[in-house]
């Protein structure tokens, strides 16, 4: 990626054609260029296998990320933060385990203060990382994760790309490629269906259900079922396309077509409608005791509000931009609206416990490699990228960059 | 000159193609040489003098009653109850044969002192009627008179201070009925006897019931156990209705049944090509079909809707009968026999029916994918006595768009059964007993049905219970023309063409199968032997 203001106007004019279409003319290009060095001690080279396309990966991509980015990235970058690689020499991981040259690792990538080399900061210490505000501070260039930092590398690379220990996690032999390169979009998974802080009676409706809609669904089930947190009576889950709604009903899911969310949430809270006799668009008396809004478009963030209780919690999970919406449910319902970024470690009912171990155990008992529909090598960026632009029409859901040696294009069946 | 009892045609290479309603459209059929087509009987004459009719019947009783004058005093109470917007089928060129009835008693009550008069809308779990609709059934003069007093209501099941609990018949069922009514000194209840289901001890104990009594006989294992419903003897849904009429009359409800059927004249001047017998069109019945049909193909939905449901039937008067709710209720099904009776010899593997745009639930709003099911699978399946025209594990072929439309105000809950019940289950018991009572007590549905003009919640699940008989005994219900996603979500198979669908239907009933055809409307009866 690089800071080509003309190329993200271009981008941004090229995504207006489908999400993803900015590939093709934008700020991102396929080129030849020395691998990161190795910034300091407990950091080491790790060669990406696999690496997913994410949602914010497209923004980028497309032009349309929040400009609230500009000062915790650094251009040129590699993008890529969903990885599954091996260690190019012997290492440490976070756990401070030794590490094997040629094992298997996926990278937890946000660039904390330890990675940074600073002392750590509160949140840092507490091992919120994702809540790390030295973003763009020590002896790194600004980043706030592996895959948005020059001097990191990224996954979208068939070189290398380095890791600090802290952000390195071994890989069981008994998850595949696939559910590895999945560990990170669940730990944000478990870390958003965690933020929702639902009980058993509560109902929650998830809007969206693309890798990270289906991912919070599948949290919430991995999480009762391990007795980590308790399980809703009610999980609502939009979903547009046939291959997520199969994926939702999969899940445990009750599937709503999005159109008709409101109307569900109503039903299965036995609410009202204000004002609204047709029931179409209007204010519910009560609704879901937590949303989760895994789209994070003006759209989704109004219907959030409008189907949640008062009193209740809108989670949001879908990166948003500059959006704009009315407000005043929020303030006239007391309901609460809180981010849902990352990981780090999450207050389960057995204590404290780190988000991607969790992600590890939940990529492994669910397989939630099944997730991963197309894999394409790097020089067929462009298609790889309109295909995750439009992944749910084209029956997709997570698509990702395959760079391990000699491997073609593949399309899973499931 | 006479009119023409209804008759099954063969349809052999002479036959010009038959008329097929297809919601708010039509068009023209060839069916298989071969087929059979039951057509209606035409329209019987019109009373001469129906006002005098009226009178005559009210001064005249059937069964042990005496006449409405010697039954009005003074100081009494009196409710006046009639049947709602669903009925007659299209609502009738004014005046409505309702607003003549109630003019009528109205006026003994006024000569007898009668002045505390309040008259009900039987919606049972209907929508509530708007003013026009009222106006157009009662008249200007009785709305003016009533609803400006707070004196003109409609039957609420969800009030239960308005609600009476007469008793529970010897089968358990709960009788709970309006309690305005079952407290009156006399309760008239007008009936418009449209079909032989209609009427008798349905009127008070359907029409002005409560959930908790209705949810008695409005489920599977009743309508799957009535063969057919225009067949008392061997429909359950009657039984359960004479159970708790009797259940009625014996707590001292004093009930004056008045009951009514009209002629089968069904559509309006340019319009009455659609009752006659194809071959018998004349050119300007061509021209004029042509016109329309090409009009409402052309026309959106919304507007086709539009024109189609202004027309109004020149239903006349036929017959009248007032007094005991049985002895009335048995004359007036025997004059709706000889109207719409068609004999038909044996049975068919194959039934078609072209669905039109209209049912008892969608007057003035849209023909929803689970009206379309009820319509044809509900009603057309269940005009039979006997035995239904198609055999058991046969074939019914609708013809219908089916679009995934709804009036959002009239049918809410029917948008939420289509999303949430049916993508689970077409099982009417797996639905009564999962899904009913969710919706049945849901507080928006039963705050729209009571202040808007919504359908009860739970009034999807009894339209598709209305199925249940036909979607066992069938084997396939196939619809043709019918969006296909909606067709197969509620379980069935859509086709394109006629062919299509005949070929489809073969790979069930074999491959020379037999088809009947039901030229309705007008309604008819099939008498099958």
């Amino acid at each position: 990626m690089e800071r080509k203001l003309t190329r993200f106007a271009a981008a941004r004019m090229a995504s207006a054609f489908g999400s993803g279409r900015g590939a093709q003319l934008g700020p991102l290009r396929l080129v030849d260029t020395a691998p990161p060095s190795i910034p300091s001690q407990d950091w080491f080279a790790v060669a990406p296998l696999l690496s997913g396309i994410c949602g914010s990966d497209l923004a980028s991509v497309d032009g349309r990320s929040s400009l609230y980015f500009e000062d915790i990235v650094s251009f040129p970058f590699i993008l890529g933060h969903e990885i599954v690689g091996t260690m190019v020499d012997d290492g440490i991981a976070a756990d401070g385990s030794a590490l094997t040259k040629g094992q298997r690792v996926v990278i937890q990538p946000v660039l904390g203060c330890v990675a940074r080399g600073l002392e750590p900061c509160d949140a840092c210490r507490s091992g919120e990382v994702g809540r790390c505000g030295c973003l763009s501070h020590g002896h790194l260039k600004p980043g706030l994760q592996t895959g948005f930092c020059h001097d990191t590398g990224g996954g979208w690379s068939d070189g290398h790309l380095v890791a600090h220990a802290s952000q390195i996690f071994a890989v069981p032999d008994s998850l595949g490629d696939d559910d590895a390169v999945t560990v990170e979009p669940m730990a944000c998974a478990i870390h958003a269906a965690l933020r929702a802080q639902a009980g058993a009676d509560d109902t929650v409706a998830i809007i969206g259900a693309g890798t990270l809609g289906l991912g919070v669904t599948a949290a919430f089930g991995f999480l009762a079922d391990t007795g980590r947190a308790q399980r809703p009576a009610r999980l609502l889950v939009a979903a547009r396309y046939p291959v997520q709604r199969q994926m939702a009903a999969k899940l445990g899911a009750q599937v709503v077509d999005p159109g008709h969310l409101d109307r569900a949430v109503r039903s299965a809270t036995s609410s009202l409608v204000v004002g609204r006799p047709s029931g179409r668009g209007g204010l519910l008396s009560g609704g879901a005791d937590v949303t989760i809004d895994c789209v994070g478009s003006a759209e989704s963030i109004a219907e959030a509000l409008r189907i949640t209780r008062p009193g209740g919690r809108v989670v949001l999970v879908g990166m948003p931009a500059k959006v704009t919406v009315d407000l005043a449910p929020l303030w006239h319902r007391e309901i609460e609206l809180v981010g849902a970024y990352a990981y780090g470690s999450e207050d389960v009912a057995a204590g404290s416990e780190v988000t991607f171990d969790l992600a590890i155990e939940m990529a492994g008992s669910l397989h939630t490699g099944r997730l991963v529909s197309a894999a394409y090598s790097l020089d067929r960026f462009e298609e790889a990228l309109a295909h995750a632009g439009s992944a749910g029409p084209r029956g997709a859901i997570k698509i990702v960059f395959d760079v391990r040696p000699k491997r073609a294009v593949t399309q899973r069946e499931d | 000159m006479r009119p023409r009892p209804g008759f099954v045609l063969e349809v052999d290479r002479s036959t010009p193609p038959t008329l097929m309603w297809k919601g708010e459209g039509f068009g023209l059929v060839k069916l298989p040489v071969g087929s059979r087509v039951v057509y209606a009987p035409e329209p019987f004459e019109a009373l001469d003098d129906p006002e005098g009719a009226i009178r005559h019947a009210l001064e005249h009783p059937t069964g042990e009653s005496e006449p409405l004058s010697a039954l009005l005093r003074p100081g009494m109470t009196l409710t006046i109850c009639f049947d709602d917007i669903s009925l007659p089928l299209p609502p009738m060129e004014a005046p409505d044969i309702r607003q003549m009835i109630i003019e009528a008693v109205l006026d003994e009550a006024a000569s007898a002192g009668v002045d505390d008069v309040v008259l009900i809308a039987a919606l049972a779990l209907h929508r509530r009627m708007t003013e026009p609709e009222l106006r157009h059934a009662l008249g200007d003069r009785v709305y003016d008179a009533f609803a400006p007093h707070g004196l003109l209501l409609q039957h609420d099941a969800e009030d239960p201070s308005n609600l009476i609990h007469l008793g529970v018949t010897k089968h358990g069922e709960d009788v709970e009925i309006n309690k305005r009514a079952a407290e009156s000194d006399l309760l008239v209840y007008v009936n418009i006897n449209l079909v032989a289901m209609d009427g008798g001890h349905k009127s008070v104990a359907t029409g002005l019931a409560s959930y908790k009594s209705l949810r008695h006989h409005h489920n599977p294992e009743t309508m799957t156990h009535s063969k057919s419903f225009m067949d008392a003897p061997a429909s359950e849904l009657h039984s359960a209705n004479w159970r708790m009429g009797r259940l009625i009359r014996d707590a001292g409800v004093k009930i004056f049944q008045i009951e009514t059927t009209l002629n089968t004249d069904t559509f309006p001047g340019n319009f009455q090509f659609l009752q006659k017998r194809e071959w018998e069109w004349s050119l300007k019945d061509r021209a004029t079909f042509l016109a329309a049909s090409k009009a409402l193909d052309a026309a959106p939905p919304k507007m086709a809707r539009q024109i189609l449901h202004s027309i109004k039937a020149p239903h006349a008067l036929r017959s009248v009968y007032a007094g005991e709710v049985e002895a009335v209720h048995e004359k007036i099904t025997a004059d709706v026999w000889a109207q719409q009776g068609v004999a038909v010899a044996g049975q068919t593997d194959i039934v078609t029916m072209g669905l039109p745009y209209i049912s008892p639930y969608n007057v003035n709003s849209i023909l929803n994918p689970i009206l379309v099911a009820c319509l044809g699978l509900g009603y057309f399946f269940n005009l039979y006595r006997g035995k239904p025209v198609v055999r058991e594990g046969g074939v019914a072929i609708l013809f219908h768009p089916t679009r995934p439309e709804f009036h959002p105000g009239h049918h809410p809950s029917y948008i939420d059964f289509f999303e949430q019940v049916l993508t689970e289950t077409t099982d009417p018991v797996v639905m009564h007993e999962q899904f009913e009572e969710a919706f049945a007590t849901d507080p928006w549905y039963i705050h729209l049905y009571r202040t808007g003009h919504a359908y009860h919640g739970v009034h999807p699940f009894y339209m598709w219970y209305w199925c249940s008989h036909a979607m066992k005994h069938l084997g396939r219900v196939i619809i043709v023309g019918g969006d296909p996603a909606t067709v197969r979500r509620m379980g069935f198979h859509p086709a394109s063409t006629l062919d299509d669908a005949l070929e489809m239907a073969k790979d069930v009933v074999g491959p020379d199968p037999t088809l009947t055809h039901l030229h309705t409307p007008p309604l008819l009866l099939a008498d099958v032997t």
